[in-house]
């Protein structure tokens, strides 16, 4: 009992330094607001009749830049700064002023986060991050009509608590509908197996549409087999079964864990074929110990690799890594991608309404104007995480699904 | 059909191998050692660092892996489960649960919850027969279990060691009394023990390459039940409880459903206790009242 003591301790220790460590990564994009605040001081008295987007809105954010999921906050916040930086470099008499807040990825904490936003007259908000966080912001966000955009809360829970919630990644459901006309699109297999975890909401919601989705445009399921949390160990079955299906390519909508296992199963039955995951899938190579050879030839459907070679990512990376360090994951890229949306969505309103000066405007006012034009369907935004990014108008992000293919041990865009 | 066989087998081998350790520490010792299935997890740690990072062959990190867990056991027995000996067996049983969870945090501090993926260390060709593939690690593990078996059969009948391990097992007192130091046996059942826990580990591992924190605690349940179906304390019914457990669970998954297999598994396991309460190789024991 003594020694679990002891490491219950040191456990806490770990997460005090990691604690620390997120909080001088969170001080520096705050030196970087106050920045854009300062060099946007005399802007926006120039109100535009002719089109023109002029003033400063206060952008938020709320993510977890502490604590066990500060990897994802830190990501986000880090691509919104970038984001910020280069929009207020180039939008002429429109600033943008950033303060990111953190949650430690806690959702009473988030609320916290939310009101000290709130307190400093906050406009539109991305977040929050994290999924239960972003539930309950979300609600309140609603109530006080706050627009919200979220980088990576995935689940339809969020889009649901009202109207002025929107996503920017693709909501679990629809990871499975958009795999599925993926498959059909590029002719990557006919006869489908699936195997997921039916112990996983996450797996089971993607199974659901994906195969929803695969009736409709004619992809025929030879083979649904399924495991749980406590028999991921053993594949057999399900590869013999899609092997005698005759499947020529099996979906796994799970994460990457057991795919390993499935790859490697698969491999000492001496059964080749193609297999096809979603964003769970991202992370296998870094698995300690795995043998990426397994891994060749492994789609994955992806917002963003980081390897892709068209200006914008290619641009993206580079900022990120001289100011980071190291390559921005898929959370970093969703981030990015915000503000551009928030800014084109407002330049999309003045250009249609003579002209917008935002200085002044109530977060009421934002909200409505970022509402009508996010659900207008001929309002679109071209990201890095997707080109011709629309949104329903419960919240909902349509793009054209990016899928990588596992290529001599990295990711290749497909 | 063949195919699920052959996977019944070999899935159900790596139940017999861990249901080994289980049943000898049960036999001699009578206590259940729950902690049986984090030591099979630290074997297979072990020899993962033995291998990836210090790049040490298959053989000298198994056989590294098996001292450390060997060691492991007997201070686990001395610190543990020793100041119990008198102890009612709930205490020890609520101890060993204890150590189990120790364990698993312990590795949980030292390796992180990030699984890694273990190292074949099984490299030989697999067979093929006809169209089907027989894995070489299904093919170890079950050479491997049966070597084992017989071995700690040899081992409790013929030796003098064995006997005196069979002897403590029969009557703690009488034993002591004889002139056979209980204390050290029951050590030297945990050495043993333990010593399998590490192979079962390496096979294990070889099978399902994930290693993680909270590897060993499914299987480790999974080759209990084995244990208890084939008869608690019998070696021979340790490995038929493992093998056949394995082919149940392969067949409930092949033919009636995936997501049904572990209700079946254990539904099986409630009918056999209920015809024959001692398992299936049990011996039938005398009530002591």
């Amino acid at each position: 009992m003594k020694k679990r003591l002891l490491a219950l301790f040191m456990s806490a220790a770990m997460a005090c330094s990691l604690a620390a460590c997120g909080g001088t990564g969170a001080a520096a994009p705050a030196d970087g607001a106050d920045a854009s605040e300062a060099s946007s001081t005399d802007a926006g008295a120039s109100a535009g009749g002719s089109g023109a987007l002029t003033g400063t809105l206060k952008v938020g954010m709320i993510g977890p830049l502490t604590g066990a999921a500060a990897l994802y906050g830190n990501a986000v916040t880090n691509g919104t700064q970038i984001a910020v930086d280069e929009i207020n470099a180039i939008s002429g008499d429109f600033k943008m002023e950033y303060q990111p807040e953190d949650d430690e990825h806690d959702a009473e904490k988030s609320v916290n986060a939310y009101n000290k936003l709130k307190d400093w007259n906050v406009q539109a908000i991305v977040g929050c991050v994290t999924t239960t966080p972003c539930v309950a912001v979300a609600a309140e966000a609603n109530n006080d009509r706050v627009f919200m955009l979220t980088p990576s809360a995935s689940a339809t829970s969020v889009t649901e608590q009202g109207d002025d919630i929107f996503q920017l990644c693709f909501s679990d459901p629809n990871q499975g509908s958009a795999s599925a006309q993926y498959i059909k699109d590029n002719g990557l297999g006919s006869k489908i197996a699936i195997i997921y975890n039916n112990s996983d909401v996450y797996s089971t919601g993607i199974y659901q549409t994906f195969s929803t989705k695969a009736a409709e445009v004619g992809l025929e399921v030879v083979s649904t087999t399924t495991f749980t949390d406590d028999t991921a160990n053993d594949f057999s079955v399900q590869l013999t079964d899609a092997q005698k299906a005759g499947a020529d390519l099996i979906f796994l909508p799970i994460y990457y864990t057991p795919a390993s296992l499935i790859l490697q199963q698969a491999d000492a039955m001496g059964y080749k074929v193609p297999m096809f995951g979603v964003d769970g899938m991202d992370g296998i190579l870094g698995l300690e110990g795995f043998d990426t050879k397994l891994a060749e030839g492994v789609m994955l459907l992806t917002p963003f690799s980081a390897d892709a070679k068209d200006e914008k990512t290619v641009n993206f990376v580079k900022k990120y890594q001289d100011s980071f360090k190291e390559v921005p994951i898929q959370f970093a890229a969703d981030g990015y991608d915000c503000p551009y949306a928030i800014y084109e969505a407002l330049k999309f309103y003045a250009a249609k309404n003579g002209g917008l000066d935002v200085t002044d405007k109530s977060n009421e006012d934002i909200c409505k104007i970022l509402v009508s034009v996010f659900s207008d369907p001929s309002f679109s935004v071209d990201g890095i995480t997707g080109e011709g990014m629309t949104w329903t108008a419960n919240g909902e992000v349509n793009k054209a699904p990016k899928a990588v293919v596992i290529k001599d041990g990295v990711y290749v865009g497909l | 059909m063949l195919s699920y066989l052959i996977n019944g087998i070999s899935l159900g081998s790596v139940y017999a191998i861990i249901a080994l350790g289980y049943t000898m520490v049960y036999g001699i010792a009578k206590m259940l050692n729950f902690a049986h299935g984090d030591v099979i997890m630290i074997g297979g740690y072990m020899a993962f660092c033995s291998t990836s990072y210090l790049g040490w062959p298959a053989i000298p990190s198994v056989l590294f892996s098996i001292i450390v867990c060997t060691m492991l056991g007997i201070v686990i027995e001395r610190l543990a489960y020793k100041p119990l000996r008198d102890a009612s067996s709930l205490a020890v049983l609520i101890t060993a649960i204890g150590v189990s969870y120790f364990l698993q945090n312990a590795a949980l501090l030292i390796w992180s919850s990030n699984p890694k993926a273990f190292p074949n260390m099984v490299d030989l060709p697999n067979l093929v027969v006809g169209d089907i593939q027989i894995s070489s690690v299904a093919i170890v593990t079950i050479i491997a279990c049966i070597v084992i078996m017989i071995a700690l059969t040899m081992f409790t009948t013929k030796t003098k060691l064995g006997k005196a391990m069979r002897a403590v097992s029969e009557d703690k007192g009488a034993a002591q009394l004889m002139g056979i130091n209980v204390n050290a046996t029951i050590s030297m059942t945990f050495a043993i023990g333990s010593g399998l826990a590490a192979i079962a580990g390496v096979l294990l591992c070889s099978a399902y390459p994930t290693l993680m924190p909270t590897t060993g605690a499914m299987p480790g349940i999974k080759a209990f039940t084995a244990a208890v179906f084939g008869g608690i304390g019998s070696i021979p019914g340790a490995m038929l409880g493992g093998i056949l457990l394995g082919i149940i669970e392969i067949f409930a998954k092949a033919y009636i459903s995936t997501q049904l297999s572990d209700a079946i598994v254990f539904a099986v396991l409630i009918i056999v206790l209920i015809v024959k309460p001692t398992g299936l190789l049990g011996k039938k024991m005398a009530e002591k009242v």
